[in-house]
């Protein structure tokens, strides 16, 4: 059992001035060096939750521990510079004029020498592949490479764990590969761990782990495979299911064999050819 | 709308763009106080080919500068009819019934609207050789003494590097929410001022909404990347002061000796 | 009615340093009542054709016949109204346009500034309100007081309110949630049918397309590149390929079963149904053999 990089227990949490929770008694844990995707649809209290990982919001009853920190007003930096966010807009979160200014950013809000920085802001940009742009402006910029700059520049503060709040829902489906495959080549490059929000399934499925949020409170959790077999449960919930699970279902409706639910098309494919074609 | 050059600002290879910010900026500020010198035509004759030689180590090419020049030169010229028609002074030129030109009137106007127009032309130049983050930084090291007097300047220059940040993120959205309107059927660009004024409601309000949202939105952004004011912050742009910043300024002065000595 | 595209060409800041081509030779015609999908990466120039559709831009060549009115390079046109009446465009993201007070005067907006009588107007947002599938109470509401996926629908009935003949949609279910994605789709596909609508979609789903288009057209670097019938064009995943497009996970999934298999189905599949079908057909001919 690898340690627990994040644990938050039994955490409640509403919006000021609001009766209805957005977090209602959630507990979780988050092993260091996975990857957790969670899912729910809009409202379903995700991106609060990532908040306040972030310590954007605070607890109103519970605890939350990030980096073996408790999320109290005197640590937040601290745990600010363990957990790099990106968010869903690739606009509203780029601060700089140019590439190499924007990634800069939280270099030179967290005091790092300039040496340093031009040294981190090079090789942060040469990871994400965005090294060519260096003196871009934004407005020249695609949502994905947007989101990559982003990711520069979290990762330019060297963090362990990494967030993404939607961060591919408002990408074009380039852009959308593009981060994911930004993602997991810095995953596969250190030992980062990696927190997915969305509704993205491409992107759930290659999770470790999935939970689902519904209502504020964790509805589900279990590897992707254990999830999906949920199907029309989730569908209920307002969220879709893989192609491969969508169409077992419909097969064995009209007799297939398929002996489990696979969540990979080349899986499906090879099953549905050895066990009802191949006789 | 698109020819327009003020503030813009164009990525060239120059003499001119690799000066540093804070030269440019100090060169400009005594430039304008440096053009009043001129009071003939020598001296005024002295500052265009001065200014013509700035364009010319600009690279930036003329007909593109002064085809930028059409909104302000009507400005320019009723200035220069306003002292042809105001100023007697000298001989009478013309004198047709009501309408009295005395030469100069002619002299003033002429020299008037060549003093503004080489102020424009020399500042349009700034910021069409200077990013506008390099204008910030310049301003930001140039106002860092006024610290002290507890100016917020690292504010000032992080408030004035969003804005240059997003206005053209602003523009695309005027532009959207514009056309989105008048697919919808508003109309912009006719009818009486009173319905025009209505007609920019739809435009503004959604503006202001999405600006507000963007803002709420980069504020949290900018708090999750650790922005805690200017305290401890390091910086990862340094300006580097050489010898031809030096030189550039010291050109002024021979400009404003030549001035001085021109002048009558 | 119809919209013809000529040649047409658009220069964005033509004839300064800015100058850039959007969109180059392009012509096709949209007959009324199709249901056109226009698929192409961003940049590919997708949204510059779908302002040409209701003259929101002037081409710099070619012409734009709506209708029986054109729109040609190098030609003012005065009163557009009547084109924009028959056009309505659901922008990307387009609860960015709500303005009014109450969600109610904001769907009125349309119509009455194309001179609908308020009444008309009013009655006819209180029908589109549970088209869109909210309640009738929203309709005194504030829109800015709605959740995003309610600004949403808001917007739209904004825009069905004006009653268009043509209906254009570019990547209206962009950031919503599968479900959103879901009843959004189907509500157009309703209204297209049911009044006889022609929709043009501009979208990035190729499920999309897929699904509910009768024609499409494949946009890359400004140019149309394939134009024909979503079951021709992806029966060849390789030539969308070099587009850097995709097919549909059906038909993907199709194409690796056909390769595993080296079997072929009778037609390209579009619908996961229709591929369970193929799939039960092609096995039942296996065992009568």
């Amino acid at each position: 059992m690898k340690e627990n990089i994040i644990s938050i227990n039994h955490v409640h949490f509403r919006y000021p001035g609001q009766t209805v929770y957005a977090l209602k008694d959630v507990s979780l844990n988050v092993a260091k060096g996975e990857w957790l995707a969670i899912v729910g649809h809009n409202g379903s209290g995700k991106s609060t939750l990532a908040k306040m990982l972030n310590g954007l919001h605070y607890p109103e009853e519970g605890q939350v521990t990030i980096c073996n920190f408790p999320l109290k007003d005197e640590f937040v930096w601290d745990i600010r510079r363990r957990l790099g966010m990106v968010f869903q807009n690739p606009d509203n979160q780029f601060v700089g004029t140019t590439v190499q200014d924007d990634v800069a950013f939280g270099l030179e809000n967290n005091g790092i020498p300039h040496e340093v920085m031009v040294e981190r802001v090079k090789a942060s940009l040469q990871r994400v592949g965005m090294l060519d742009f260096l003196n871009q402006e934004p407005h020249h910029l695609s949502g994905g490479q947007k989101q990559r700059v982003a990711i520069a520049g979290v990762i330019a503060l060297q963090p362990d764990i990494i967030l993404l709040d939607e961060a591919t829902s408002m990408l074009d489906p380039r852009g959308r590969e593009e981060v994911l495959r930004t993602v997991r080549q810095l995953k596969e490059e250190q030992d980062l761990t990696v927190i997915s929000i969305t509704h993205d399934l491409e992107e759930a499925s290659r999770a470790d782990r999935i939970i689902v949020l519904n209502k504020g409170s964790v509805y589900r959790e279990g590897t992707p495979e254990e999830i999906f077999q949920l199907n029309e449960e989730l569908i209920k919930l307002g969220l879709d299911v893989p192609f491969p699970v969508k169409l077992s279902e419909i097969l064995r409706l009209q007799d297939f064999e398929i002996a489990s639910n696979y969540l990979s098309e080349e899986e499906l494919v090879r099953e549905l050819w050895t066990s009802n074609f191949k006789k | 709308m698109e020819k327009m050059i003020f503030g813009r600002y164009l990525p060239l290879q120059s003499p001119v763009h690799e000066l540093d910010p804070r030269a440019k900026l100090l060169f400009i500020f005594g430039f304008v106080i440096v053009v009043f010198l001129a009071n003939n035509i020598l001296s005024y004759g002295i500052l265009a080919v001065f200014t013509l030689l700035c364009i010319y180590l600009s690279r930036i090419n003329i007909r593109f500068l002064l085809s930028g020049l059409k909104p302000v030169i009507w400005i320019i010229a009723f200035t220069f009819l306003l002292h042809i028609f105001l100023t007697k002074e000298g001989d009478l030129l013309f004198n047709i019934g009501f309408l009295k030109i005395y030469e100069g009137g002619v002299r003033q106007g002429a020299f008037i609207s060549l003093r503004f127009l080489l102020l424009i032309l020399v500042t349009s130049l700034l910021t069409l050789t200077t990013s506008p983050i390099s204008i910030t930084d310049g301003l930001e090291s140039l106002l860092n003494p006024f610290k002290k007097l507890k100016l917020p300047v690292h504010e000032l220059a992080l408030m004035m590097s969003i804005s240059l940040r997003f206005i053209p993120t602003l523009m695309d959205e005027t532009d959207k929410i514009m056309k989105a309107q008048i697919a919808r059927g508003a109309d912009f660009s006719s009818g009486p001022i009173k319905e025009r004024v209505k007609a920019v409601v739809p435009l503004l309000i959604p503006l202001f909404v999405s600006a507000f949202k963007r803002a709420e939105e980069l504020a949290v952004a900018m708090e999750a990347r650790g922005y805690r004011g200017g305290e401890g912050r390091t910086k990862y742009r340094l300006l580097h002061w050489q010898g031809k910043d030096s030189a550039a300024l010291v050109l002024l002065l021979v400009l404003a000796a030549l001035l001085w000595w021109a002048r009558s | 009615m119809d919209i013809q595209l000529q040649e047409v060409e658009y220069r964005y800041a033509a004839g300064t340093p800015f100058e850039r081509l959007a969109i180059e030779d392009v012509s096709f015609t949209i007959p009324e009542g199709v249901f056109l999908a226009v698929v192409g990466h961003t940049g590919s120039g997708k949204s510059t054709i779908i302002q040409h559709l209701n003259a929101l831009l002037r081409p710099t060549k070619g012409q734009v016949v709506i209708g029986d009115r054109v729109i040609s390079a190098g030609k003012k046109e005065k009163n557009l109204k009547s084109v924009r009446k028959k056009v309505g465009t659901v922008f990307q993201f387009p609860e960015h346009q709500l303005f009014e007070e109450t969600v109610e005067k904001d769907i009125c907006y349309g119509p009455i500034n194309f001179g609908i009588p308020e009444e008309e107007a009013k009655k006819r947002a209180r029908s589109l309100i549970s088209q869109v599938g909210l309640s009738e109470e929203v309709l005194q509401k504030s829109p800015f007081d709605l959740s995003g996926g309610q600004m949403r629908r808001v917007a739209i009935a904004g825009v069905l309110a004006m009653e268009p003949e043509v209906l254009v949609l570019d990547e209206p279910t962009a950031g919503l949630d599968p479900r959103g994605r879901k009843e959004i789709m189907d509500m157009f596909y309703t209204l297209h049918q049911e009044h006889g609508l022609s929709t043009i979609l501009v979208t990035h789903s190729m499920e999309d397309a897929a699904l509910y288009a009768d024609e499409m057209i494949v946009m890359h670097k400004g140019r149309v590149q394939k134009q024909g019938k979503p079951r021709d064009l992806f029966s060849q995943p390789d030539e969308l390929a070099a587009f850097g497009l995709s097919v549909p996970e059906v038909v993907r999934f199709q194409h690796r079963f056909e390769a595993l298999s080296g079997m072929k189905l009778d037609r390209t599949c579009l619908t996961i149904e229709e591929l369970a079908e193929e799939l039960a057909r092609a096995k039942k001919r296996g065992e009568d053999r």
